[in-house]
């Protein structure tokens, strides 16, 4: 903004008392760390809130057993699987878009909080099916998830980066819950293929989508405001 | 072509044509969709209803089979589920006991001590009987449901619940079935309370369910008035042996006879269970629905510039939810029952199914032009998508079709629904959709239409309601741009749709009624539907009350009913009852308990105590009294589920066992009588209901605050105060934005196309006009004036013409131009005319007066301004009496201001005297006269009145120049002032310059006349404003300072405004001075900023607001110097205010636009503005606000917050912001638009006729 003679004449003569355009609240939110805090933290609780909730069908299902309690149901896992989940989502929702600024222009291909409720809802009916729907073999089951997680990245993501990344971060996940299982801090019901749930690395790809698009969506947020301050 | 261009082409095509069709026939195409619908809904009325009760079944005991599992020809009325054994039969044995007859020495724990020791007998009884025939020895264990272990979460009810046999439970349970632990035990109710549950449970504790009667019913309490303890042993039974059953039956009928019983014994009832859907379930589902829901929000609202958008919002979700009810409808046509779970699969079939298509067709159609029909924007909107359309729905199927060949049955029928649903979803979106969306549209432009009434019509009726009265003598004459304003009558009433909607709640008290009504028809339908618990309370009432009558009437049937019975099982029991009591360790007991009831049968009918025990009809079914979920808690502890399958119910063995009072003394506890006071057990009986009390009172409370903040939150959903700003957030269409959305549909090219004023070198400062002409100033100190029609550059007075000689422009000889005159409607012409060459070789005149002479105001022969408007009859004498008129000058041309019949004639008249040989003429004097003036100062302030230009400088000596807007010579100046100017006024012939020390000076123009030719153009438009004067050329214009006050202000003035003879000043000292424009006269101070003053609004009709650097907006009573309202609204500066008759507007430097209601002062919305263009601001008419963005300009109902359009003003939007912003009289906008002007006229969509 051009200021005008005018304009600058009489704010000096006010004792400069025309405050910024800008609150503290703007500034608090455009801050780069306080942002990047906000969308870990927003990141955090939506994962433990699914590992919560997805958790909850996996005990329908009778993988672990069924306590009376509802409550005690919620949380009849290991106390430190919700947080982990937590962690792990905050850090690809975080990575997604660090990645994307690194190699390039940020995603574009639908980018609306509707098409990322749309890849959630997805994500959860993916979950659903696996705990619900009774397959013939484990075979099949697993054939039907991992078509239906390509097709979750096909339907909402369709970067070359985003489905590396998330085979990436399924492995390393399975890996992770092998070794977990290995050292006896937790075991499976039924392992059916070489001590893990064969289905679980597809489990792991779609959530990492899905969690990368949240992420991708938040950025974009923060992006746009970033842009609207220098504008200014 | 290749196949694929040809194919869209035909798609496009077909689109465009269904397109045409729908927004043709809109009422027959709805008509057909919602028959079709109909249609297709209608076999789901077969379907049954969702529900997690239990069906019934009841078929007699006689002739029981087992059902088998093939269903039979003849079905007869048998449900479907009654297929297969049941999971087990349920024989039950209701225990009726008292102690009679009562005796004043017994203490209440006699009422059930002894009563209850009675069941071990039973048991003991039970477990021994034994029934032999042919076929082989029956015993209990062998039919018995033998159960295994506790589930294992249930470690702490394994003392109470039987393990690994058979599954028996009664009250003997609490005692592990040993009478030792039950003699011994000091406190029988502690026992049995021990195990109750801590929290609210109604249904199904254990109490419950060892007692298989509910609670209440039992009869085990302190303070039993009846003293009558009831009970049942349950037995389980696998497999169903009538004989062994009836043989038990008569066993323990002939033990326990009970004498008044009529209880008919020759129905089993079957118990379907439905699945049951726990809360554990139930949280993903919820999950599922809560991300369904954000899902619907987020798209929905992105729809936008439409009439209504919740009513497309609404058409979009019932698109959806009906398209998913036509395809269960049509899978159950087609014999495919939905076996999967409507409720769990739903959420993700409207996921698959989307709504996207549904917001790329509204935003297509929306996006068309503007002035193309209705029809052709559907149908253009509709082609331009349809190859987008097409290629997700093949895209969709194909998905679903690979999911089909998984030949996993669920996902196979997950897949046939969504495709039935995605074709009935294209269906409806085609023909239903498309033409609600034609519907809506077709409202908006008729509404629009509604909102202004069209030039043309308006001219020939004469207006039945003067517009204000006060106003009279120069009727606003409109021109064809006007925007006729809306009568304030109309404008009253018209609130936000959405207040006008909790108005209205309110004033109906509809919600309060509507839930009265439905408090009322559900306890109706409660009494309706359960009349049972009504009549068994009656019944009980009655038995109650007549002890006599009961037995009496009963007295009869018990024979007649249980003979039958006794007849049937006799010859066998007879035979075989004799193994089964040989074992009892308790003949005394038997012959006891027998003789008891034997003594108490014939004597005690003559005495008080005989209808102590009384069977009754809610006895025979007394497991309908106990929860439904009895039955599947108690299996389901023992991992057994119930959903879907059923149990059988046999009819109740009835036992009665009378005790006497001996009996009932020798099995006391010592501690019975040492705890004798019932009141203890009484008091924390009651503490205990007073905790459940207070708890549900609590929760209730709770639930209240819930609700109501539900409640608060739907409100703040449904009418936000601010929807003005987020619906800027995303209702705001930026060209930047546009190419980002995903859908790849082009934006529309600005329907207005604006005209550029170029010319100045840098960004524009000033900006007055007075409809007419339009004079910007630049930072550099240039000057221009502008035709406010045409946009014509007419002179320019550059900063450095220290020789006074202008630089103007000509166009043509004005007689060559004269048979143009006629046209009135020039051509909009950019501001750089082509220079001829005929002028090229005369530096002085080359750089033209663009003498437009269309645009030239006129210059009658008039006389000197008196007090009052009329003029017209004035300048019609004068112009008679003196000079006769050029043949360039039309009679009819001074008469417009008098007569309205000529108002459809613009009102920019040729100037007299043919102006461009007056010019030339004058401009030579017009230098002479000049003197070399400080051009070093930048022009602050600037006001145009006629054709004069004031202009108030700033550093060093500062002085006011008059100008001649037209010819853009200095007519006179005035150097007297010691401080910059800071704010200027012009009205009448009074400037009033408000300077930089706080001093206000009053000048007064003064025309002398030589010719005495002046002549008085009306005021178009709004006539806020008084006429103004036209000055001639030859007029000798003088200005002299009348009056200075030098200490108005102890700061710098920082805004001036005049209207109605007043003059109100604003400063930094946070005070407004009014003052009088005659005699400058000080009338009022207003004290009541805490910060300086930085706007102030006022009006012919004396309104005047004024806003400060405190963010608050204070209005006053300008006749008596009285605070009508103060609001605080803006963080920072409030930087612009504008009133119109029914609110405030004010605009801050946080860029956010608040409208107020004038009367209450409440803030109806805000509008957030882009960044930098907070005070551009302007009200075309009453319900028309335009405001600045980023290299556009939006318009706005004022009435509702909706924006109306978006005009963008140049090719490239970036960076630059429109700051200031002039609302002119023709309707037309002007706004700064970096270092060129912008001329913008209200866009045609107000015009657009239907």
């Amino acid at each position: 903004m051009s200021l005008t003679p005018k304009f600058l004449t009489l704010t000096a003569m006010s004792g400069g008392a025309g405050a910024g355009p800008r609150g503290p609240y703007m500034s608090f939110i455009t801050d780069r760390n306080t942002n990047l805090l906000i969308r870990g933290g927003l990141l955090f609780s939506v994962g433990v809130f699914l590992a919560l909730v997805l958790n909850l069908l996996q005990v329908q299902r009778n993988v672990t057993l069924f306590p009376p309690d509802v409550i005690s149901s919620i949380f009849s896992s290991a106390w430190w699987v919700p947080p982990c989940c937590g962690t792990a989502s905050a850090v690809i929702g975080l990575l997604y878009p660090c990645i994307d600024s690194r190699v390039g222009e940020p995603h574009r291909f639908k980018r609306e909080w509707s098409s990322v409720m749309r890849c959630v809802a997805v994500f959860v009916g993916i979950n659903h099916a696996s705990a619900k729907v009774d397959f013939a073999n484990n075979v099949q089951l697993s054939l039907t998830l991992a078509a239906l997680s390509i097709g979750l990245w096909w339907t909402f993501d369709r970067s070359r980066r985003g489905f590396a990344l998330g085979v990436a971060i399924a492995l390393l996940a399975t890996l992770t819950t092998q070794l977990l299982v290995y050292n006896e801090f937790f075991q499976y019901t039924s392992p059916d293929f070489l001590y893990i749930r064969s289905w679980l690395p597809c489990i792991f790809f779609a959530g990492v989508i899905t969690m990368g698009n949240i992420g991708r969506q938040l950025a974009l947020y923060e992006h746009k405001l970033l842009q609207k301050t220098h504008q200014d | 072509m290749t196949l694929r261009e040809q194919l869209r082409a035909k798609i496009s095509a077909a689109f465009y044509h269904h397109g045409l069709l729908c927004a043709s026939y809109p009422v027959p195409i709805i008509l057909f969709t919602s028959a079709s619908i109909l249609t297709c809904c209608y076999p789901l009325l077969k379907l049954p209803l969702p529900g997690t009760g239990p069906v019934e079944f009841t078929t007699g005991v006689r002739d029981y089979s087992v059902p088998s599992h093939e269903p039979h020809g003849d079905q007869g009325e048998r449900p479907d589920w009654y297929r297969g054994p049941p999971v087990a039969y349920i024989q039950q044995v209701l225990v009726k006991a008292a102690v009679s007859p009562w005796d004043s020495s017994l203490v209440p724990v006699d009422v059930f001590r002894s009563p209850l020791g009675q069941v071990f007998r039973l048991l003991e009884e039970i477990r021994n009987h034994v029934y032999s025939d042919s076929s082989g020895v029956r015993s209990l264990e062998s039919l018995c449901l033998q159960v295994t272990d506790l589930f294992p979460g249930l470690r702490r009810m394994q003392t109470v619940l039987p393990e690994h046999g058979c599954l028996l439970v009664s009250p003997g349970n609490y005692w592990q079935n040993q009478r030792e632990l039950f003699d011994s035990d000091p406190d029988l109710f502690k026992t049995i309370q021990k195990h109750e549950p801590k929290g609210l449970h109604t249904s199904a504790t254990l109490r419950d369910l060892l007692f298989g009667v509910p609670g209440k019913y039992s009869g085990v309490s302190h303070y039993n008035k009846k003293r009558v303890v009831t009970y049942t042993i349950t037995v389980v039974l696998l497999s169903y042996d009538a004989r062994f059953l009836n043989s038990l039956r008569a066993r323990l009928k002939q033990l326990h006879p009970s004498a008044n019983c009529s209880l008919r014994e020759d129905h089993m009832v079957h118990v379907h269970f439905k699945e049951e859907i726990g809360i554990a379930e139930l949280i993903p589902l919820v999950t599922t629905y809560i991300i369904l829901f954000a899902y619907i929000y987020f798209s929905t609202r992105k729809i936008d510039m439409v009439r209504s958008k919740w009513g497309l919002a609404l058409a979009a979700v019932v698109t959806v939810l009906s398209s998913l009810l036509m395809s269960v409808g049509l899978c159950t046509l087609f014999g495919l029952t939905p076996t999967l779970n409507g409720g769990e699969i739903f959420p993700y079939l409207v996921v698959v199914i989307g709504l996207e298509n549904v917001l790329v067709l509204t935003k297509s159609v929306v996006s068309t032009p503007v002035d193309l029909e209705v029809k052709l924007r559907i149908a253009q909107g509709l082609s331009n998508e349809s190859w987008s359309i097409m290629k997700n729905m093949a895209t969709e199927l194909c998905i679903i079709l690979i999911g089909y060949f998984t030949l996993v049955p669920a996902i196979q029928e997950f897949c046939l629904f969504a495709v039935v649903g995605l074709v009935s979803d294209f269906f409806l979106q085609m023909f239903f959709f498309t033409t609600v969306l034609s519907i809506d549209i077709r409202r908006m432009e008729l509404a629009d239409l509604n909102r202004r009434l069209p030039a043309e019509a308006s001219l020939p009726q004469p207006k039945p309601v003067p517009l204000r009265t006060r106003e009279a003598p120069p009727p606003p004459r409109p021109s064809p741009h006007t925007i006729t304003l809306q009568t304030p009558a109309f404008r009253n009433l018209r609130l936000p749709k959405r207040l006008r909607v909790v108005y209205f709640l309110a004033r109906t008290r509809l919600a309060q009624r509507i839930i009265m009504a439905g408090t009322v028809i559900w306890i109706g339908i409660l009494v309706y539907t359960d009349p049972a618990g009504i009549r068994a309370y009656l019944a009980a009432q009655v038995s109650e009350q007549s002890p006599l009558g009961d037995p009496g009437v009963s007295g009869l049937s018990p024979h007649l009913a249980v003979a039958p019975v006794f007849a049937a099982g006799d010859p066998t029991s007879a035979l075989n009852i004799h193994p089964a009591p040989d074992p009892t360790p308790v003949p005394e007991n038997q012959s006891q308990g027998h003789h008891s009831s034997g003594r108490a049968l014939p004597l005690p009918p003559l005495s008080h105590s005989v209808p102590q025990i009384t069977w009754g009809a809610e006895d025979e079914e007394g497991w309908r009294r106990l929860s439904f979920r009895h039955w599947p808690s108690l299996f389901s502890y023992y991992n057994i589920t119930l959903a879907k399958r059923y149990i059988s119910i046999l009819p109740v063995i009835p036992v009665s066992v009378h005790l006497s009072p001996q009996e009932a003394i020798e099995t006391r506890h010592p501690h019975d009588t040492r705890h004798r006071p019932p009141l203890i057990p009484k008091v924390s009986a009651d503490l205990q209901t007073d905790l459940t009390l207070y708890k549900v009172a609590a929760l209730g409370l709770a639930a209240g605050v819930l609700l109501v903040l539900l409640l608060f939150c739907l409100y703040r959903v449904l009418c936000p105060r601010n929807y003005g700003q987020n619906g800027a957030a995303h209702g705001r269409r930026r060209r930047g934005d546009l190419p980002c959305d995903d859908y790849g549909y082009s934006p529309p090219v600005s329907e207005i196309s604006p005209l550029l004023l170029r010319g100045h070198s840098m960004d524009i400062e000033c900006l007055a006009s007075d409809g007419m002409l339009l004079a910007s100033c630049c930072l550099a100190g240039q000057i221009r004036v502008w035709d406010a029609q045409t946009g014509d550059c007419l002179t320019v007075i550059p900063k450095h013409s220290s020789s006074g000689c202008w630089e103007q422009r000509e166009g043509l000889d004005g007689l060559s131009r004269e048979p143009e005159e006629e046209d009135y409607f020039p051509l909009r012409r950019r501001a750089s005319p082509s220079r001829l060459a005929l002028f090229t070789d005369q530096p002085d005149l080359t750089p033209l007066i663009d003498t437009n002479f269309t645009s030239q105001p006129p210059s009658h022969l008039s006389t000197p301004p008196k007090e009052g408007f009329d003029y017209g009859s004035l300048v019609e004498r004068a112009y008679t009496e003196h000079e006769p008129p050029s043949p360039s000058s039309y009679p009819c041309a001074s008469s417009a201001s008098s007569s309205p019949s000529s108002a459809a004639q613009p009102q920019r008249r040729l100037s007299v005297g043919d102006g461009g040989g007056a010019s030339s003429q004058e401009r030579g004097s017009g230098s002479g006269s000049q003197a070399a003036a400080d051009w070093e100062s930048s022009v602050w302030a600037m006001e145009l009145r006629g054709n004069l230009i004031a202009a108030g400088r700033s550093s060093g000596k500062l002085e006011v120049g008059l100008w001649d807007a037209v010819e853009g010579s200095l007519r006179c100046r005035n150097e007297d002032g010691v401080s910059g100017i800071t704010a200027l006024a012009f009205l009448n012939n009074r400037i009033v310059a408000a300077r930089l020390n706080g001093s206000l000076d009053f000048f007064t123009v003064e025309i002398n006349k030589p010719l005495a030719l002046l002549q008085y153009r009306g005021a178009p438009g709004q006539g806020s404003m008084p006429p103004s004067p036209c000055y001639t050329s030859e007029d000798v214009i003088s200005c002299q300072l009348t009056r200075s006050v030098q200490c108005a202000h102890q700061k710098p003035i920082t805004v001036l405004r005049a209207a109605a003879g007043r003059v109100v000043t604003g400063s930094q000292d946070h005070t407004v001075r009014v003052y009088r424009l005659e005699d400058s006269c000080c009338l009022f101070t207003l004290q009541g900023h805490s910060g300086g003053i930085t706007a102030i609004y006022i009006d012919q009709t004396m309104v005047l607001a004024s806003g400060g650097q405190d963010g608050a907006i204070c209005l006053w009573d300008v006749l008596t110097g009285s605070r009508v309202s103060h609001v605080y609204g803006h963080r920072g500066d409030v930087t612009s205010l504008v009133c119109t008759t029914s609110c405030v507007i004010s605009s801050g430097l946080d860029d956010l636009i608040c409208i107020w209601d004038r009367s209450t002062g409440i803030k109806l919305y805000s509008i957030q503005q882009d960044m930098g263009c907070g005070a551009s601001l302007g009200v075309i008419s009453e319900s028309l606000l335009v405001t600045g963005g980023q290299g556009c300009v939006s318009f706005w109902d004022l009435n509702f917050g909706d924006l109306l359009q978006t005009v963008y003003l140049g090719q490239s939007s970036d960076s630059q912001v429109v700051r200031q912003l002039l609302v002119l009289d023709n309707a037309a906008i002007v706004c700064d638009f970096g270092s060129e002007l912008s001329l913008v006229y209200v866009p045609s969509v107000l015009e657009k006729l239907d």
